[in-house]
């Protein structure tokens, strides 16, 4: 096996590590590469991102139950909904999709693997890195929690510190955290699209893949074009605050407007990028649960990609109230409304998806019905915004925080949980219990609306966002207090979640799952659950959309489904034949250089020679020994070939 | 990082039962992985640099104190040291030539020879920021200023972020350790530093040589 | 038979909380509705509120009516086609229908082009310059809004703070500023100069009068407010500006023109009762500085903190969170971060921006946080001093 080029022995590798080669127990989960892992990693890091966001949600909730409310400071409260929103957007609602996508993408394409192994876990260790980074700011001392909202509008931002307008080190933290979470997002958006585009079974065209597959595909390429802006934009906020350059210096010329459009013309595609994926996981869900066919796949499809298009359109109907001029702000009107055409699109073709299919009604159905319902609410609140001279009476209120949550948790979370106990059973090889989960949605459904359904009201009624109290008197007492009970039910319900994760799984009563529970179409439910490392013993040929689903039903005259004799099924089986699969090998290198980047951080906020000594002889002794490494380390020769057990 | 990568062979069988006649390493758009990552790369920092030009376009003339490019500008000298960047791109095509053709003490010549030349780029770029600094103009003095510094200092580190890469292929090279069917990890590294000398290309255009509307100088 | 039965009551079940939303959703969004509270956009007071009004309810309606129609065929389709135990139904496999497909493509985009020609139509006449209208400049500071009312001819300038005074039925043309001369930390220009100094993003917003509108630093936006009769209207800053943005608060007095115009009238007034006459001079003045930061004398500067000429002449004060009382006055004085938090710790005694090292944005406690520990230097306010000063400051008509 000459797999890589110029392979050079340990011995012969100065400075390096033993490679290591376990991928079993609890260090592998440290150098592994197999994109499984990964991607376990990542859910169960957004997830815990989840719990912490959701606690922050919590107090923000409880300092707001009632009017002048003193359960924080408002110091701690503006840290406590700057951290709320960066948390949920850059570690849960992004992490969370990449771990899905990390898991499945190469399963759905018929692939072993994806295109960059190490590149992957390197994605994953940056967005730790920079999720630590960030978080270490609560330490007590470093007196820098990022305190200027998640979007970090200069000039309150980027003033230097003797201002007095942000106090402490928040927004150094916040810049240089935001950083390196793009740097982790914008690898493993690169390694999703060459996985899609190169690394597809043969048989398995574009216009056969998955939808989900397909809105990832979006959602990577937004990545890759959304994140360099925001970084710009970041960097300069950060020179201007720490250097002393004038970027966003009104006084001196600068222009603070600038930053708004640096940061929606990356904020926009985002919320595209945190969206599409729950798109997907729907996509994928509904169809099964219907037993039809997705109802127009093209038209799904391609309104996934307008919207990535349209996407790029929009941006500045998040500053409809900063003056831009009527030209300018009647064509985003526009251009915002012609973006609600595509998503309309998508919802018909879901509902037609249901048309007369045989609904069974599992927890992961009712969670994609119910986003297809929140997110509808969400949807058209937009619209409202789109009608400029309401959207001045609505912009930084809480009809906003209602319209983006009913997006992004109504929409996106919602999608996840139903992808959650869609996906698990393949993950783990257990059913996750469908009595706690249908409790889970419907308390979900009820905590959802009664938090955030108010907030409509109160935002109407004059109650503008990111305030820490307001006075009594002005008619929002009664709605907040709901809005708060509806939170604590929340919070009761992703308990739910848990304890059924926990009950399931780790204390193995869920019911074994088998390779296919749901009778999927998918390639993902050909092979065994939880998969083996090399996926499938045989890559599979693939020849029509839905593939699974073609091995094991057909139409007859008049369209309707027809089972085939069993036997047709094992599509990915591979007859017994023994195959000599070598993957490639774990490494302990991104893990390595990833943490260079912590002590590169604190460099950068304190411009300390120590932490930048640190981090770059970190960072450069990972790269140089990953540069030296092979991919895959060749077996020795007297290794006895594996022999993978079939996947059916 | 990009050197590294040189997995679209990934989890290939030994022996690919059920599809015999398939080439293990064919991708589906007929470009390598690690090719087609550096492009998506590239095209990433298309957009980096592209909202620093950007800004620095819109703040252009913008100033009311401090010295301005008018003042500064010594469009032959920074000239020249476009030239010598320029001329580093026709030594990065012939280095992947001479390795495709599996001559490897050419190939040591002509990286040693890119990296060379950008290295005497980013002197001349040290010498122009100290002089600029001498003629009273830093990261606070004014728009021009900060605009200035930032876009062409990040394009600096990205050029030393090539010099870098280029002496690392050097010294494989140079240890018998790059050889004919490397050829790749030399393209890549091309396409790299061609793409940061096209991006220079346009910083000199727009920051350089388009007219400035002069702010006031004192 | 049975089996319809069983749908039909499930169905009657479920109308009923659907119905009892639908009926809270229209009651909450319909027009007047929702608390008087004079912060409510659902309630305008002015004809240009009532002009997005117009605009917006209509549209809601569309939006109400289209969610309902789809929340409702979700839920429809759940139930009327949910799988039965026991039953195996194999529907028809349906892959698409383009004529369907061109159809609800063109439905929304029709439906949102209807919306579209009276939202451009509204957005050009809100622009729309006012013609012979009043004109304020607002300045938005941290955390408190400040209007100047421009010299005229029958009349000097007068700056105020946190209560804007306007005619009724008469267009009032603001102009929102961020930079003022009297914020620190503008810039050294080549002519010896320095150009006004900056503060942060604030929005003006009044819901019962307009629409928002930012006060953008280094732009100067204009925005028109017109009040069909006289009343109190509250206002808020909508964009987040630090610490103390929900303490940012100001009202908007519509008076009929007479009464406005008196009230200009007395603005423009000397002070009621002279410093350098009062018992309060040495305190103001010497013993804790107030001069740095307010003018007690002259109701036409801009000052860093708000001009107190006329004080006593507002209802409010502390950004228009309290009303304006004698023991939150004195209460105010001697520790006013404790009443609304403020980044003004180590900062007594000393002009905005010049201190070394001090963070220091609003007004300092004159209890806590003494600088350095010198006490003589930095002295404490007693009760006593904080009373002469109240006193002295409610006298201030």
């Amino acid at each position: 096996m000459t797999t890589v080029t110029g392979a050079l022995t340990t011995a012969r590798r100065p400075f390096i590590l033993r490679r290591p080669m376990k991928t079993t127990g609890v260090s592998s989960w440290f150098t592994t590469i197999d994109h499984k892992k990964i991607g376990i990693m990542y859910g169960s890091a957004a997830l815990i991102f989840f719990l912490v966001g959701g606690l922050e949600a919590l107090l923000i909730r409880l300092q707001l139950a009632g009017p002048n409310g003193t359960v924080v400071s408002a110091a701690q409260y503006n840290e406590l909904f700057t951290m709320h929103g960066t948390t949920m957007v850059f570690l849960v609602g992004m992490p969370m999709a990449v771990g899905i996508g990390n898991y499945f993408i190469p399963i759905m394409i018929g692939a072993r693997d994806v295109a960059f192994p190490r590149l992957n876990a390197f994605g994953f260790y940056v967005v730790c890195a920079g999720a630590i980074f960030l978080y270490s700011s609560w330490i007590p001392g470093i007196n820098g929690v990022p305190n200027g909202g998640w979007f970090g509008y200069t000039p309150l931002s980027d003033t230097p510190m003797t201002a007095g307008f942000l106090p402490g080190h928040g927004p150094d933290f916040w810049t240089i955290g935001i950083i390196m979470l793009g740097i982790g997002s914008t690898t493993s958006a690169i390694n999703f699209i060459v996985t899609i585009l190169n690394m597809r079974a043969p048989g398995m065209t574009l216009m056969r893949m998955p939808v989900f597959v397909w809105m990832m595909l979006v959602v990577a390429f937004l990545t890759v074009f959304a994140m360099p802006i925001i970084t710009v934009a970041l960097i300069m906020v950060f020179f201007d605050r720490s250097y002393g350059t004038l970027f966003f210096q009104p006084a001196a010329g600068g222009d603070p407007l600038l930053y708004q459009h640096l940061f929606w013309l990356f904020g926009h595609p985002e919320v595209y990028i945190l969206i599409l994926p729950g798109m997907g996981i729907v996509s994928e869900i509904l169809p099964v649960f219907s037993r039809k066919p997705l109802f127009g796949y093209a038209v799904v499809v391609f309104s996934g990609i307008a919207i990535g298009f349209l996407g790029w359109g929009v941006w500045a109907h998040h500053m409809f109230a900063t003056g831009l001029g009527p030209v300018a702000i009647s064509a985003f009107a526009v251009s915002t409304m012609l973006i609600a055409v595509p998503t309309g699109v998508k919802i018909f073709n879901w509902l037609s998806t249901v048309w007369r299919g045989s609904v069974q009604l599992t927890t992961a159905m009712l969670f994609s019905l119910g986003f297809i319902a929140m997110f509808t609410i969400g949807g058209l609140s937009g619209v409202l915004h789109s009608v400029v001279p309401a959207d001045t009476q609505q912009t930084d209120t809480y009809f906003v925080v209602a319209h983006f949550h009913y997006v992004l948790f109504g929409g996106l979370m919602l999608a996840v949980f139903g992808g959650m106990y869609y996906w698990l059973p393949k993950v783990f090889g257990r059913m996750l219990n469908e009595r706690l989960g249908k409790l889970n949605f419907w308390t979900m459904l009820i905590g959802f609306n009664l938090t955030f359904f108010p907030m409509h009201f109160v935002g109407l009624y004059g109650m503008p966002r990111r305030t820490y109290r307001y006075d009594s008197g002005l008619g929002w007492d009664v709605w907040n207090l709901v809005e708060t009970i509806g939170a604590f039910i929340i919070a009761m319900s992703t308990l739910i979640f848990l304890t059924n994760v926990i009950v399931s799984i780790k204390l193995k009563r869920g019911a074994v799952a088998g390779n296919d529970p749901w009778d999927g179409r998918t390639l993902e439910w050909t092979t065994s659950s939880p998969p083996p490392e090399y996926n499938f013993a045989d890559i599979p040929e693939v020849e029509a959309r839905d593939a699974f689903w073609h091995d094991k039903y057909t139409e007859d005259d008049e369209g309707r489904l027809v089972p085939l004799p069993s036997g047709g099924a094992d599509a990915g089986g591979g007859g017994g034949q023994q195959h000599h699969i070598h993957m490639p090998s774990p490494s302990f290198y991104p893990l390595v250089m990833a943490a260079g980047l912590i002590p590169l951080g604190y460099a950068a906020v304190y411009r300390s020679f120590v932490w930048l000594g640190i981090g770059a002889l970190t960072l450069l002794y990972g790269l140089y020994a990953w540069a030296i490494e092979p991919a895959t380390e060749p077996e020795p020769e007297s290794a006895p070939a594996r022999t993978p057990e079939p996947a059916v | 990082m990009a050197t590294i990568e040189q997995t679209n062979e990934v989890g290939a069988p030994a022996s690919r039962g059920g599809s015999p006649g398939h080439d293990p390493h064919a991708t589906a758009t007929g470009v390598t992985n690690l090719k087609l990552g550096m492009w998506l790369f590239l095209a990433s920092d298309c957009l980096f640099f592209g909202a620093f030009i950007a800004t620095y376009l819109l703040y252009r003339g913008r100033d009311t104190v401090g010295v301005g490019p008018k003042e500064l500008f010594d469009i032959p000298f920074t000239s020249a040291t476009s030239f010598i960047l320029l001329m580093s791109s026709l030594t990065m095509v012939l280095a992947l030539a001479a390795i495709q053709r599996n001559d490897i003490r050419r190939l040591r010549i002509w990286l040693l020879a890119t990296a060379l030349l950008g290295a005497t780029f980013i002197a001349g770029q040290v010498f122009e920021f100290t002089e600029f600094n001498r003629e009273g103009l830093n990261l606070t003095t004014n728009l021009f200023g900060s605009s200035f510094f930032v876009t062409t200092g990040f394009h600096g580190a990205h050029v030393t972020a090539g010099i870098i890469w280029l002496m690392s292929l050097w010294g494989l090279a140079s240890r018998g350790r790059l050889t004919q069917k490397d050829s790749e990890r030399v393209e890549i590294a091309g396409l790299y530093w061609h793409f940061v000398d096209v991006v220079w290309i346009v910083i000199f255009t727009v920051v350089y040589l388009v007219p400035q509307p002069g702010p006031t100088g004192s | 038979m049975r089996l319809q039965r069983t749908r039909r009551a499930i169905h009657k079940r479920w109308w009923i909380p659907a119905l009892a939303t639908l009926a809270l959703v229209l009651n909450a969004c319909s027009t007047e509705s929702g608390p008087k509270n004079h912060q409510n956009s659902l309630r305008p007071e002015g004809k240009y509120a009532k002009q997005i009004d117009n605009l917006f309810t209509p549209v809601l309606w569309v939006a109400v009516i289209v969610g309902v129609g789809v929340i409702g065929a979700t839920i429809f389709m759940a139930i009327r086609f949910r799988r039965r135990p026991g039953v195996d139904v194999r529907p028809k496999q349906t892959h698409g229908s383009t004529p369907l497909e061109i159809g609800w493509t063109i439905l929304p985009a029709v439906i949102l082009l209807i919306v579209a020609v009276p939202t451009v139509s509204t957005i050009f006449d809100l622009d729309e310059k006012p013609k012979n209208p009043i004109e304020i400049t607002v300045v938005g500071k941290q955390w408190w809004w400040q209007f100047d009312y421009p010299k005229t001819d029958s009349g000097k300038a007068v700056v105020t703070a946190n209560e804007m005074h306007i005619p009724t039925g008469r267009d009032v043309l603001l102009t929102l500023e961020a930079c003022d001369e009297s914020l620190p930390n503008g810039q050294a220009q080549a002519d010896g100069s320095t150009s006004p100094g900056c503060n942060v993003l604030h929005s003006f917003w009044v819901p019962a009068l307009a629409g928002k509108r930012d006060v953008v630093p280094g732009r100067e936006n204009q925005m028109k407010v017109h009040a069909d009769e006289e009343g109190v209207f509250l206002g808020q800053c909508a964009e987040y500006c630090g610490l103390s943005h929900a303490n940012m608060r100001f009202r908007v007095i519509a008076q009929s023109p007479s009464e406005y115009e008196a009230w200009l009238e007395s603005q423009r007034e000397g002070p009621a009762v002279d410093l350098a006459e009062s018992d309060a001079e040495d305190l103001f003045a010497a013993r804790f500085q107030c001069g740095n930061c307010h003018t007690v004398g002259d109701s036409g500067v801009s000052t860093y903190g708000p001009n107190l000429t006329h004080i006593a002449s507002r209802a409010t004060f502390a950004s228009g969170y309290y009303e304006l009382t004698r023991s939150k006055l004195i209460q105010w004085l001697m520790d006013a971060p404790s009443l609304v938090p403020m980044q003004s710790e180590d900062c007594r005694l000393g002009s905005p921006g010049t201190i070394e090292g001090a963070i220091c944005v609003g007004m300092p406690s004159f209890t806590n946080n003494t600088p350095n520990g010198d006490t003589k230097k930095y002295p404490d306010m007693t009760r006593s001093e904080a009373e002469t000063l109240a006193d002295f400051l409610l006298s201030l008509k």
